[in-house]
């Protein structure tokens, strides 16, 4: 699998369509942006703290602490503050009990570290393309109240997604999972309670992801969208050397389409538009299970 | 004002020296009465002696913006007839956990000396200040005609000291209590109201998590004829709201409840038909866990609707959409960015009264998610509203050309605070430095009196903001600058500058000194994590004896680096109560 880290931002300008919301998260191995991590923790921890050099050579040597593409990649999740999630059960925290380290959660609590790196609990096992394991958690920022940090910790809203639970909370409506598309340097959500099924899915991802799939399914001759079959995404992504799988509630790889839509919201947790090379030995699994299932 | 005139004119002539005011006392205190503006306020004092004298004696609220600027035995020196007062105390930074515990900022010494000078004292309102339940319950027992309580950002108190409150202040008519670090004992206080109490015109708890004791609240709004606002609590249902809303259909301003209950058709029915009996309603709030298929019960109370605060309701785009058509009239918009960028295209579609709108992040510590607004929202907001003068806006992606068009669609800004929540983001399309947007904003919004930078910025934008922003008063920057050069620029260039607070920027010692000058005629300055050093510090100490110059040191932080600085003018001298983690120079 490549790692894709490399894309700048100029290169994606081009490809970016404007009305949708795109975040570059890391996909691809982890360790070499390990690597990149501690290095850009360093940088960030003198930057952070004052020290008189440690700012412009994090500015002006390696430029690594900015969102500069590059070797920025990694970089973006530095600055992005994590909450401590499962940690911010209530209103009242306090620094050591959180595991964190302290910073951001009770009000008033000093600062320990400014920098905390934290490990995040799980990474879907075989599935390169979620978030790295490590980052980093600035102090006080994004510059939030308290009151409404704990209220949306202790209760957060209906498009909130824990890695362990993809199904909605109860009521709410919303059922988000992740996509991922090898290859992609950046994931999407999508809610599957708003589509009927799966054609109604795969003109969605088609048209979140067709900025990847332009260059490679011209010559296969799909020009014509007017009639859409259930399993169009995966034909398409099929001609294009894609297909779209999904991972279950037992953290096992299948392909989309095998399972009635019902069955499908509700077990899966996780979507990867996967090389179709690597996709081979999925389906003669995925049809067993659906014939255990029922 | 004839006889007034006539009698001034006798005075005139009786007049001998040219320089003595020519107003008998008891009119200039009868004019000046009127006069409500503090800064107006000030102004007349500084006329001359007689007009100082007359000032103080009629003034009869007090504003102080640095609770340490001033001593309460001064305040109550210079001012004898005080029945309100307004303190803030801790630095704006310490709503992000960036100020240490106990700093201080304690409000009990205030209140000895109240109590002492001004027993007849009515109001207080205090943000980000100290409070304990004792103070509260002193509070409530020295003042008999206290009527106005309001607590915001503030901390060290419980619901026991609230119980205080209700108990002996029998006049209460006002009781707010916003976004406070309060430890919640539970819903008691409620009933500490007495049977007879019926004034209260005022009441918020909205900030409270436990569940309140409905029983008692009910009463308590049932007898309380002149409510006009009332802002409950999340442990409020739907049903138990509609019981109140009848009690009360007079409501100018409403902060529901949880409003996720599973409701019948008839309960439903219900609840629409009360709201839509709240004709005055023009302030609507709370709306927790909001579900949108119950949303619809709100749209006959909407009509006349200036403010929504839908920041703690997460909805989507679609339903915030359908609101909107109901609320044409609408002036302030509050919202979380789960609306995403076609929910304020709505926005900009229905509303076109808007005068402020506030976009929060739901999400603000995951950036896996790829929700939110980003320019394309706020462009379309720009668009339909060209009243638009005070944003708050929590976004993932911005451009400078998007920046450049939203200002020119609206020139009046007079606050503009862009968050970029990414530290130190750059123009996403062009990569460059987000320097032109704040630029742009600078040169077209002459009225600009608050602005607060974010994104990838060098010392350019602090170059525009000195020569451009000559009306502004409060800037906020974080991760942003080159050099000293940038904060030089805005220290010598902003005529007007009150307030400065930065964080994470490589301003060192030639920065902080180049504004010597400048800050007897600020509020306060706040520089944390930059580069200036315990030397810096006690060089302006030394320099400024005016200034309090006042260093948090961090934990196992290098000796000489000065990690946080708050400066501050004071003519009360260096405070006595900081903790140990706090030096003062």
């Amino acid at each position: 699998m490549e790692k894709s880290s490399g894309v700048t931002n100029t290169e994606e300008s081009g490809l970016l369509l404007k009305d949708t919301e795109l975040r570059l998260g890391l996909p691809g191995s982890e360790s070499p942006e390990m690597e990149d991590h501690d290095q850009n923790v360093l940088s960030l921890k003198s930057f952070v703290s004052g020290a008189k050099r440690g700012f412009s050579d994090a500015l002006d040597g390696g430029g690594k602490w900015v969102f500069s593409g590059g070797s920025g990649g990694g970089s973006e999740g530095l600055f992005s503050p994590r909450r401590g999630g499962n940690n911010n059960g209530g209103n009242d925290l306090s620094g050591p009990d959180s595991g964190l380290g302290g910073p951001v959660l009770k009000d008033g609590v000093a600062p320990k570290p400014l920098v905390v790196q934290e490990k995040k609990s799980q990474v879907a096992a075989g599935n390169g393309n979620t978030a790295p394991a490590s980052k980093a958690q600035v102090v006080g920022w994004p510059p939030i109240r308290s009151f409404r940090k704990n209220t949306m910790a202790s209760h957060p809203p209906k498009n909130d997604n824990d890695d362990d639970n993809a199904e909605a909370k109860f009521g709410s409506g919303c059922l988000y999972v992740k996509v991922s598309m090898d290859g992609a340097p950046y994931l999407r959500k999508v809610d599957l309670k708003i589509y009927g099924g799966y054609k109604e899915l795969s003109s969605a991802l088609e048209k979140m992801f067709s900025c990847f799939t332009i260059g490679q399914c011209g010559s296969h001759g799909v020009s014509s969208r007017d009639v859409l079959s259930e399993s169009r995404l995966i034909d398409l992504l099929h001609g294009s050397e894609y297909v779209l799988t999904y991972e279950d509630k037992d953290g096992d790889w299948m392909l989309v389409g095998d399972v009635p839509w019902e069955m499908f919201t509700n077990c899966c947790k996780r979507l990867r538009i996967m090389k179709s090379t690597e996709a081979i030995g999925l389906a003669p699994r995925a049809m067993e299970k659906c014939k255990t299932r029922t | 004002m004839g006889s007034y005139s006539s009698e001034l004119k006798r005075s005139k002539d009786s007049d001998e020296s040219a320089r003595r005011s020519s107003f008998p006392d008891e009119v200039l205190e009868r004019v000046l009465s009127l006069l409500k503006s503090h800064r107006d306020r000030s102004s007349v004092s500084l006329v001359c002696k007689d007009w100082y004298n007359a000032e103080r004696w009629s003034r009869t609220h007090v504003f102080i913006g640095n609770c340490y600027s001033v001593s309460p035995e001064i305040v109550a020196r210079r001012f004898p007839r005080i029945r309100s007062v307004t303190l803030k105390g801790k630095p704006r930074f310490s709503d992000f956990n960036l100020v240490p515990e106990n700093w201080g900022a304690d409000i009990h010494a205030w209140l000895v000396v109240f109590a002492a000078k001004y027993p007849f004292l009515e109001e207080l309102r205090l943000k980000r200040m100290a409070i304990s339940d004792e103070s509260l319950e002193f509070l409530a027992i020295s003042f008999p005609n206290f009527k106005a309580l309001s607590l915001l950002s503030c901390d060290g108190f419980s619901t026991n000291g609230l119980a205080a409150i209700a108990t002996h202040c029998k006049n209460l008519t006002e009781l707010d209590i916003q976004e406070n670090g309060i430890d919640d004992k539970g819903g008691s206080w409620l009933s500490c109201f007495p049977e007879s109490f019926t004034s209260l015109e005022v009441l918020n708890f909205a900030n409270l998590t436990s569940d309140i004791n409905f029983d008692a609240l009910e009463k308590l709004v049932g007898r309380c004829k002149s409510m006009r606002v009332l802002k409950l609590n999340r442990s409020v249902s739907l049903e138990q709201l509609q019981r109140l809303l009848v009690s009360a259909p007079q409501l100018a301003e409403l902060g529901t409840g949880s409003f996720s209950q599973e409701l019948t058709i008839h309960e439903y029915e219900d609840l629409e038909s009360t709201l839509s009996n709240c004709k005055n309603m023009h302030t609507l709030s709370g709306l927790w866990d909001a579900k949108g298929i119950y949303l619809p019960a709100l749209y006959p109370a909407c009509s006349h609707l200036t403010f929504l605060n839908l920041s703690y309701a997460a909805l989507q785009s679609v339903e915030l959409a359908k609101l909107l058509a109901h609320c044409p009239r609408l002036k302030r918009l509050w919202v979380l960015d789960t609306v995403e960028d076609k929910g304020l295209e709505a926005v900009g579609l229905n509303c076109p009264l808007l005068e402020e709108l506030r976009v929060f992040p739901a999400d603000p510590f995951d950036d896996e998610i790829v929700h939110g607004v980003t320019e394309a929202g706020f462009v379309a907001v720009s668009f339909g509203c060209p009243r638009l003068h005070y944003v708050l806006y929590f976004c993932r992606q911005m451009t400078n050309a998007a920046v450049a068009t939203i200002v020119q669609n609206c020139p009046d800004f007079t606050h503009f605070r862009l968050c970029i929540m990414n530290p130190g983001q750059p123009d996403y399309l062009t990569n460059e430095p987000m320097d032109e947007a704040f630029g742009a904003v600078v040169k077209t919004c002459t009225k600009l009196q608050r602005l607060s930078v974010s994104g990838l910025l060098t010392d350019l934008t602090f170059e525009y903001i000195g020569r451009y922003a000559k009306n502004l008063e409060t800037l906020s920057v974080a991760f942003a600058g080159r050099s000293d050069w940038g904060m030089q620029c805005v220290l010598g260039g902003c005529p007007k500058l009150r307030k400065l607070e930065i964080r994470d920027c490589p301003f060192g010692n030639a920065a902080l000194l180049s504004g010597l000058e400048k800050y007897e005629s600020m509020r306060s300055l706040w520089m944390s994590a930059c580069n200036v050093t315990m030397n810096g510090c006690r060089l302006l100490a030394r320099e400024m004896p005016r200034l309090n110059v006042e260093v948090m040191k961090e934990d196992g932080s290098d000796d000489s680096q000065a990690d946080k600085v708050y400066v501050y003018r004071s003519i009360a001298g260096p405070r006595r109560d900081a903790p140990p983690s706090v030096l003062t120079l």
